[in-house]
């Protein structure tokens, strides 16, 4: 399903650490190693603080990792100077979880549509509107939606928007961090098959952030679970509801609530919290909350380990049964 | 227990926002209201409390609970239902407490408007409290500030605030929107338990369907300010008539659902 010769983006052992007060260090993102393939979408699932955003930062250089390589194309963009930052910029753009916040409010949407291309001199002034228009019929909004203002439409619509404009540079690789969380179910669903229409249209890779794995299980080509700045388990999208083995995977799965389940069923959960990324333990980093936890995961620190094609898992107790 | 009579509430001069409202609930039973937003939920809950916000009022209809009409209450009669009787939880319970001062404080100051606990005992009341929603080591809890704990251990303190007197209803205004789904569990079950052992009835607003539907008894599906659907879990999510909650059922994400790929 997935071959060497698609990779688009290639994360290799990117590591990033953020100084903390008294001397500590808070390593958001630990060795991470992630492939994004032509057209497909590489969802990234864990809870809030994983590091899941830290890593789409570095991916489209807004951060840069402590250590590790990011190559676009083979070409590493980590040591990129601002001028090749900024032109690289249109080969990936971003979607952001709240729209009203990434436009600039006194901008009519026909400026915010063209800004980028503008900005990279790629429209002529008098083009503006020919070209807002067809961005607009892209996304499915009506022509004169261009001349309202942000806060004139509904959170859908700006989510439309913001995607329109990501678009609009012929990105190859759509980053999208919760793009659909603030947006209400059946509008999330609508803006999740426009993502889907447009990605097979033109053929982008998207990495998807989201906390709702039922959500990205329906739309992801592979899907990497994060926990505290580790990736645990990587296995491609239609698998995760039966052939998931990581026991953090599974205690997401077995937290989702779902309108079809029986109400006597006991809801699963880990009742710890998730300990400070501030001093993650030695060994595994799931190893307190974990109910498999063995000696071994106090003391070595679980990689991934292939277990199936397109499937890697990093857990003792997964790997050792076998 | 609670009874909620063809209820209208309008903000200003603007046409009514929720407009013929009913609900009855009977002791130790939840409700649930789902609905997109702006469609009203929050509007319910908040003129059971009598709190509306920004100049909302109740233009028609009736909220009796125990027999009285709330409609009416003096700011002393309210004084004596919040915080005893009813009590909410908000989707963001940190936000409600005060940043520069210990939750230990806070939740002392709390116990003792209510009540003619002393300080020594409030303070015991509220450890004991925190220990019950399972917040491990209650007493570092109580000297810390808010700032100093994860976004569900301060929802827990929310509920075990909320909780404190054994109310009688519960109004829960998306509670576990903001957190994590492992901690959304445990707060749904916790919830769960309330009712199981204290027999608070509960009316939660969410927009999530799928904690909505695991917790309810009887459930309202709202659109615009109308009650669209409302039936028994059963009814309404397994045989949905209207086409409103099957537009929004279809929409629900769920594992081995549909593929878009």
């Amino acid at each position: 399903m997935f071959k060497e010769s698609e990779i688009v983006l290639e994360s290799k052992h990117i590591m990033k650490q953020f100084p903390a007060s008294g001397g500590k260090t808070l390593t958001a993102c630990n060795d991470i190693n992630l492939n994004v393939y032509k057209g497909k979408t590489l969802g990234i699932v864990g809870e809030s603080g994983c590091g899941k955003s830290t890593f789409v930062r570095m991916v489209i250089s807004m951060d840069k990792p402590t250590s590790g390589e990011i190559l676009f194309h083979g070409k590493n963009i980590v040591n990129f100077s601002e001028k090749e930052k900024w032109l690289n910029r249109q080969n990936m753009q971003m979607v952001f979880q709240d729209p009203l916040a990434s436009f600039n409010p006194k901008m009519k949407i026909v400026d915010i549509l063209t800004e980028p291309l503008m900005n990279f001199g790629r429209l002529k002034r008098s083009q503006k509107e020919a070209k807002a228009k067809e961005l607009l019929e892209m996304v499915e909004l009506p022509a004169d939606f261009m001349y309202r203002y942000p806060h004139n439409m509904s959170g859908g619509q700006r989510q439309r928007i913001s995607i329109a404009r990501a678009l609009s540079l012929e990105p190859e690789i759509l980053v999208c961090d919760e793009a659909t969380s603030a947006l209400d179910v059946s509008i999330q669903k609508t803006v999740i098959e426009l993502l889907v229409r447009l990605q097979k249209e033109k053929k982008i890779s998207m990495i998807f952030i989201c906390h709702d794995l039922a959500l990205i299980s329906s739309f992801a080509h592979q899907i990497a679970v994060m926990y505290l700045g580790h990736i645990v388990e990587v296995l491609p999208g239609e698998d995760v509801a039966h052939n998931s083995v990581h026991p953090y995977t599974l205690a997401l799965l077995g937290a989702q609530f779902s309108i079809h389940m029986d109400p006597n069923e006991k809801i699963e959960s880990i009742e710890s919290e998730a300990p400070s990324p501030l001093d993650v333990p030695k060994g595994c980093p799931f190893q307190n909350r974990c109910e498999h936890c063995m000696p071994k995961c106090k003391t070595e620190k679980p990689v991934l380990k292939e277990i199936a094609p397109g499937h890697e898992v990093a857990c003792h107790y997964v790997t050792d049964k076998k | 227990m609670l009874e909620i009579k063809d209820l209208a509430i309008q903000y200003g001069k603007q046409a009514p926002t929720i407009e013929h409202f009913n609900l009855s609930m009977k002791k130790g039973e939840i409700v649930s209201v789902v609905g997109e937003s702006g469609s009203g939920k929050t509007t319910v809950i908040r003129a059971v409390l009598g709190a509306l916000a920004g100049g909302g009022k109740v233009a028609a209809g009736d909220i009796v609970f125990q027999g009285k009409s709330l409609l009416n209450n003096s700011k002393d009669e309210w004084r004596q239902l919040r915080g005893t009787k009813m009590s909410m939880i908000f989707q963001d319970c940190g936000g409600t407490l005060n940043p520069i001062r210990k939750i230990g404080s806070q939740y002392v100051e709390y116990i003792c408007t209510h009540s003619n606990e002393s300080k020594q005992e409030a303070w015991a009341l509220g450890v004991s409290m925190l220990e019950k929603m399972r917040l491990p080591d209650a007493e570092n809890i109580m000297n810390s500030y808010p700032h100093q704990l994860s976004g569900g251990m301060r929802q827990r303190v929310g509920i075990a605030m909320a909780m404190t007197f054994n109310p009688e209803l519960l109004l829960a205004d998306e509670p576990t929107s903001a957190l994590d789904v492992t901690t959304q569990a445990q707060i749904v079950r916790q919830m769960m338990e309330l009712r199981d052992n204290f027999g608070t009835s509960i009316i939660i607003v969410t927009h999530n369907l799928g904690v909505a539907a695991y917790m309810a008894d009887q459930l309202i599906v709202m659109q615009y300010g109308k009650v669209v659907d409302r039936g028994t879990r059963d009814e309404v999510m397994n045989h949905p008539t209207n086409d409103y909650t099957k537009r929004l059922l279809a929409s629900v994400p769920e594992m081995e659902g549909e593929r878009f790929v």
